[in-house]
C-alpha cells in the first residue's frame, strides 16, 4: 500500500460521493446530509463551516460510522478511504481503521474523556487496540505522546485523571490520543470552541505543527471563520445539509460567490474594520422536517432570491477553476434537463 | 446634562455625556470555600479583586476577559445579586453597596440584566406575554391584561411577531428567546442594562441580528450598557470603552480605538493577537501565552500576570501594579509604564 500512495501523490485520501445521511424523526427519515460530495488530498487541511444544524458534524460521524444506531443511517452514497469503502464495512472492520488510520477530536474535552480512567490508561487503550506493544513500552510511548502535544511534566500527568486538568490540557490529551497511531486523517470537530482565545491560539498552533510533523490530512469542522482563515487550505461551506460553496481559502475570503457565504462574512464583527451595522440573515435555518423539498434551501432567507429559486434545485458546479458554487445566480448551477428530472424525484 | 457634547458629535452612536451613571470603587467579591465537618471557611476565591471603573450615561462599557477572570461576578455584584466583600457601588449618585429591603427594590427597577443562556433564563411554564410583563407587574399593581398593549409594543420593538404573546419559550429558537430576554429587560425602561455574554450561545448570523438590535435599542431608549463578553471582536463592535480583566483584576481600561490600536498591557496584547482574523492574507504575529490562568484561590504575588508575561521584571513578582492613567483616557496596571 505504501508504494501505491507514493505513486499517486495527488490521489485523494478520502473521497465522499453523493453522501446522504438521514435521521429518523417520528418514524420517518429526513436527510441531515443531502447529496454531499468532496475529497481530501494527502496533507491537506479541509475546513467545513456552517451554522448549527447544517450537517457538518453529522458528516464527520458518517465518515467515522459513529451515527447513533437505529436513529441515523447512511441512505446512499459512498465514502472511499484509501481504496476501501467505509460505508460498506462491518463494525469490526471499521474498528481496525477508526483510531488508527482515521482519528477524531471532539468539541468537549471533558465529556469525551472517561473520568474514571487515568490519562495514561486512555492513551494506552488505543495503542493496545492497534499495535502489538508491551505494557512498559505503551507507558513510555504515552509519556512521549503527552510530551509531543506540549504537556509539561508528562511523567506525572500520565497518572492523573481528566478532572485534574484544565480545558486546554484536556484538549491536548485528546489530541495525543488521536495521534497515538499516526493516523492519515484527523477529523477535528470544533476542537477549540469550548476554549478561551489564548488557549485556542495554543491548540491551533499545536494542530498545525502536528499536521506537518505527521504528514496528516485534517478535516476541520468549525463555525468560526477566523479559525478557517487561519488553518485551512480548502473550505466547504454548508447550509441545511448541502454544500453551497467549495473553494480554496484565499478565494473564499476574497471572492465569495454564494449569497449565504457573503452574508456570513459580513455578519462577523471584525477586529480590523469598524462597521456600524453587521449584515444579518433574516429568519432561521428551517428544521429537518420543514426543509423545502425542491428549490434552493436558502431561498427563503436569501436577499437575492429569484422566483425560480423555489422551483429549481441548484447543483454544485464549477464557476471558475476550483471554485464550486450551488446558486442559480450562476448559470453553471442550473441543472440540465435530465438532471433536473432526477433532482425532482429526490 | 451636557448638551454641548451631544451636539458637536457627528456620530449618532456617541450619545455619551459626562454624567456618570455608575461608579465602581475598589470593588471586591470573594467566595468562601467551606471545608471540614464544621463548614469552616478554609480559603477564599478572589473572584473580583479590587476593581474600579465608571460608566457614563449613554455609554457602553465592554468588560472582556477569559473564563474565570471575574467579569460575570463583577456584573452580578453591581446588580446586587451577589454581596460585595468590600468597595463601593455608586449608581446614579446613590451608594447602593449595602442598601437593603425597600430601597434596594426601588433601585432594582433601574438596572436589568440580559443573561447568556436564553434556554435557561426563561421560565418554560410561562407564556411569553406574561414573561415580558412580569417585571412591570412586580413593581406596580397592574394586571397582565392591562399591560397587554405595552407588551405588544415591546414585542414589535425587539422584532418578534405579535402572536408570540400567546406562545411558550420552547416554541422559539435561541435568537428569538434572546429577544424575549431583551424585551423583558426593557420592560421597566431601565437606565442600565448589564448584558452578560448575550450572544455567545448563538450562531453567527443570529448573533449579528441580536447585536444590531441591542445597538438600535440603545439609541431609541437612551440605554447605558455594561457589556460582558469573552469575544473581543464582539465587545469591540458594541462598546465605546473597554475594560480588560485578568484573574479578578482590571488590567487595562481605554477607549476602544485606543485599546485596539495600541494595547499597552502584555495580557491585552496577547489576547488581541490570539484572535483568528477572518482573512487568510493577514498573517499576524502571534503572542502565544504559556500555560493556563492560575487559580484565583492562590493568585501569584505581585502582578497576577507575571508568571505568563514575556516582559516580567523582578519587581513584578513583589509589587502589585495599580491602574494608572498613561495616556488621556487610557489606564493600565503594569510596571512597564511607570
Amino acid at each position: 500500500m505504501s508504494v501505491n500512495t507514493q505513486l499517486h501523490k495527488d490521489a485523494p485520501l478520502l473521497e465522499v460521493k453523493n453522501l446522504e445521511t438521514a435521521f429518523s424523526i417520528d418514524g420517518q427519515y429526513y436527510n441531515a446530509v443531502d447529496n454531499v460530495s468532496f475529497s481530501v488530498k494527502p496533507r491537506e487541511i479541509v475546513g467545513i463551516v456552517g451554522e448549527s444544524g447544517c450537517g457538518k458534524s453529522v458528516m464527520s460521524l458518517s465518515i467515522m460510522k459513529l451515527l447513533p444506531k437505529g436513529i441515523g443511517k447512511i441512505k446512499s452514497g459512498s465514502i472511499h478511504f484509501e481504496g476501501v469503502h467505509l460505508e460498506k464495512m462491518s463494525d469490526k472492520e471499521i474498528n481496525s481503521i477508526r483510531g488508527k488510520d482515521i482519528a477524531m477530536i471532539f468539541q468537549e474535552p471533558m465529556t469525551s474523556l472517561n473520568p474514571v480512567f487515568s490519562i495514561g490508561f486512555q492513551i494506552q487503550e488505543v495503542l493496545f487496540n492497534h499495535m502489538k506493544i508491551s505494557k512498559k513500552e505503551a507507558r513510555l510511548k504515552s509519556i512521549a505522546l503527552l510530551k509531543s502535544v506540549g504537556i509539561s511534566r508528562p511523567e506525572k500527568i500520565v497518572d492523573e485523571y481528566p478532572h485534574q486538568l484544565s480545558g486546554g490540557m484536556r484538549q491536548r490529551v485528546m489530541i495525543a490520543i488521536a495521534i497515538a497511531c499516526q493516523p492519515k486523517l484527523l477529523i477535528a470537530d470544533e476542537p477549540t470552541t469550548a476554549l478561551d482565545v489564548t488557549v485556542q491560539a495554543q491548540i491551533l498552533e499545536l494542530l498545525k505543527d502536528i499536521q506537518k510533523v505527521n504528514d496528516m490530512s485534517v478535516i476541520l469542522i468549525t463555525h468560526d471563520l477566523g479559525v478557517v482563515a487561519e488553518m485551512c487550505d480548502e473550505v466547504i461551506v454548508m447550509y441545511a445539509g448541502k454544500i453551497v460553496e467549495k473553494t480554496d481559502v484565499d478565494t473564499l475570503f476574497h471572492d465569495p460567490k454564494h449569497p449565504y457565504t457573503k452574508l456570513l462574512m459580513g455578519a462577523i464583527p471584525r477586529m480590523d474594520e469598524d462597521v456600524e451595522v453587521l449584515s444579518s440573515i433574516k429568519g432561521i435555518v428551517p428544521s429537518l422536517k420543514n426543509m423545502p423539498k425542491v428549490g434552493c434551501k436558502f431561498a427563503a432567507r436569501c436577499p437575492q432570491a429569484m422566483p425560480e429559486c423555489t422551483s429549481i434545485t441548484p447543483i454544485l458546479a464549477e464557476t471558475d477553476e476550483g471554485h464550486e458554487v450551488s446558486c442559480l445566480l450562476y448559470p453553471t448551477s442550473r441543472p440540465r434537463e435530465g438532471v433536473l428530472h432526477n433532482e425532482y424525484r429526490g | 446634562m451636557n448638551t454641548e457634547v451631544k451636539e458637536t458629535t457627528t456620530n449618532i452612536r456617541d450619545k455619551r455625556n459626562n454624567d456618570v451613571l455608575l461608579e465602581v470603587r475598589n470593588l471586591k467579591t470573594y467566595y468562601p470555600i467551606k471545608g471540614g465537618i464544621f463548614r469552616k471557611t478554609v480559603a477564599v476565591v478572589k473572584a473580583v479583586d479590587d476593581i474600579s471603573f465608571e460608566i457614563k450615561k449613554g455609554e457602553t462599557l465592554g468588560l472582556v476577559g477569559e473564563s474565570g477572570c471575574g467579569k460575570s461576578t463583577a456584573g452580578r455584584t453591581i446588580l446586587r445579586l451577589l454581596d460585595a466583600t468590600d468597595g463601593q457601588i455608586i449608581f446614579d449618585g446613590e451608594d447602593i453597596t449595602n442598601i437593603r429591603g425597600v430601597s434596594l427594590r426601588k433601585v432594582r427597577k433601574d438596572f436589568q440584566m440580559v443573561f447568556q443562556d436564553p434556554y435557561a433564563s426563561l421560565n418554560p411554564m410561562m407564556m411569553v406575554g406574561d414573561l415580558i410583563s412580569e417585571p412591570i407587574r412586580n413593581f406596580t399593581n397592574r394586571s397582565s391584561k392591562d399591560l397587554k398593549p405595552e407588551v405588544m409594543e415591546l414585542l414589535t420593538k425587539v422584532g418578534l411577531p405579535e402572536d408570540a404573546y400567546y406562545k411558550y419559550p420552547h416554541e422559539f429558537s435561541g435568537g428569538q428567546r434572546q429577544r424575549i430576554g431583551i424585551a423583558r429587560a426593557l420592560a421597566l425602561r431601565p437606565k442600565l442594562i448589564i448584558a452578560d455574554e448575550p450572544v455567545s450561545a448563538l450562531d453567527v448570523s443570529v448573533q449579528s441580528q441580536v447585536l444590531n438590535l441591542l445597538k438600535e435599542l440603545q439609541d431609541e431608549f437612551d440605554l447605558t450598557f455594561l457589556f460582558i463578553a469573552h469575544d473581543l471582536s464582539v465587545v469591540k463592535h458594541m462598546s465605546n470603552r473597554i475594560g480588560v480583566m485578568y484573574l479578578g483584576g482590571l488590567v487595562e481600561v481605554a477607549e476602544k480605538s485606543s485599546l485596539y490600536a495600541e494595547p499597552l498591557h502584555p495580557y491585552t496584547q496577547a489576547l488581541i493577537s490570539a484572535i483568528p482574523e477572518p482573512d487568510p492574507r493577514k498573517k499576524k504575529e502571534r503572542i502565544i501565552l504559556e500555560g493556563d490562568v492560575p487559580s484565583p484561590i492562590d493568585p501569584p504575588k505581585g502582578c497576577t500576570f507575571h508568571p505568563r508575561c514575556a516582559h516580567a521584571m523582578p519587581e513584578c513578582q513583589q509589587v502589585k501594579p495599580t491602574l494608572k492613567e498613561v495616556k488621556p483616557g487610557h489606564r493600565v496596571a503594569c510596571h512597564l509604564y511607570n
